[in-house]
């Protein structure tokens, strides 16, 4: 089993994508549970094959993408006798809301489960107010 | 085909890749028969099994697994596996989606005949699970010689 990895999330001006490659394949939209808690929204995405190498997460103004390509090792002479699954190439992409912090997007990927967190920003979760007695 | 009424615009090759989907539920992608232990579209795990002279592979899609809860068994030419993907209900979050499957699950595949029961092997990593049976020796091709 492949232990937690944490990934810092690059955020890239224009969102690039490798077009070339990804148009060939159908493209496989990950199975995602998306909730939200007082702290900010948490996604958890099934994308098995995928390791940290293959996966890409990126976010363009409010769009936050997800990409991945899956790696089967299989020999050249290998023949399809069923296949459920015809593509590796998982992308799916979400609108993000404001109140959302993208600068502090955690992310993990264990076992072909993505997990990416996004805080809401610092300034609209609920404070405490500290009164001195003056 | 069936009329679809939400579509926006798409370019000419998503009306066709849309007619091929289509056309595949009604008619079914597979050529042969279908197997008589086949399961619907979508049951979890999908899985893939793949052949060579050698050996037959059997990948199952299976993300976010525990492997000690697997039951992987073979009797014959018919493995069978079973077991449990856990994905929790995070109590006290509001949840927008949940797609991802939770639950216990299993799955028999029909291999080819000449499998090897005693010689299967399974790993898993990175969310795919390969299990891996060799082809019986007396099955491999053989050249012959003429005297």
């Amino acid at each position: 089993m492949t232990e937690t990895d944490s990934k810092e999330v690059t955020k890239q001006e224009s969102s690039e994508v490798k077009k070339s490659q990804h148009d060939a394949d159908t493209v496989l939209r990950p199975f995602v549970d998306i909730f939200e808690d007082a702290g900010g929204i948490t996604l958890l995405a099934d994308m098995p094959g995928v390791s940290r190498e293959r996966l890409k997460i990126e976010v363009d103004k409010d769009v936050l993408l997800v990409e991945g390509d899956a790696r089967i090792d299989m020999p050249d002479n290998m023949e399809a006798l069923y296949a459920d699954v015809r593509s590796t190439c998982y992308r799916r992409s979400f609108g993000l809301s404001g109140e959302l912090d993208t600068d502090e997007i955690e992310a993990r990927l264990k076992d072909g489960v993505l997990s990416v967190h996004i805080p809401k920003r610092a300034e609209l979760r609920p404070r405490k107010i500290e009164v001195s007695v003056g | 085909m069936f009329a679809n009424l939400t579509n926006l615009g798409g370019s000419l090759f998503d009306d066709f890749r849309r007619l091929e989907e289509e056309m595949d539920e009604l008619y079914g992608r597979w050529p042969m028969p279908a197997g008589i232990r086949s399961v619907a579209r979508g049951t979890y795990p999908p899985l893939n099994v793949g052949a060579t002279p050698e050996l037959v592979d059997v990948y199952l899609f299976a993300a976010g697994l525990d492997p000690k809860t697997l039951d992987i068994s073979i009797q014959q030419n018919l493995l069978t596996v079973s077991g449990e993907r856990k994905a929790p209900k995070k109590e006290g979050s509001n949840y927008y989606r949940r797609e991802r499957f939770d639950g216990p699950f299993r799955r028999l595949i029909t291999l080819p005949d000449d499998v090897d029961p005693d010689q299967v092997e399974a790993h898993y990593r990175d969310g795919i699970l390969q299990i891996q049976i060799r082809r019986s020796e007396a099955s491999q091709p053989r050249q012959i010689e003429v005297k």
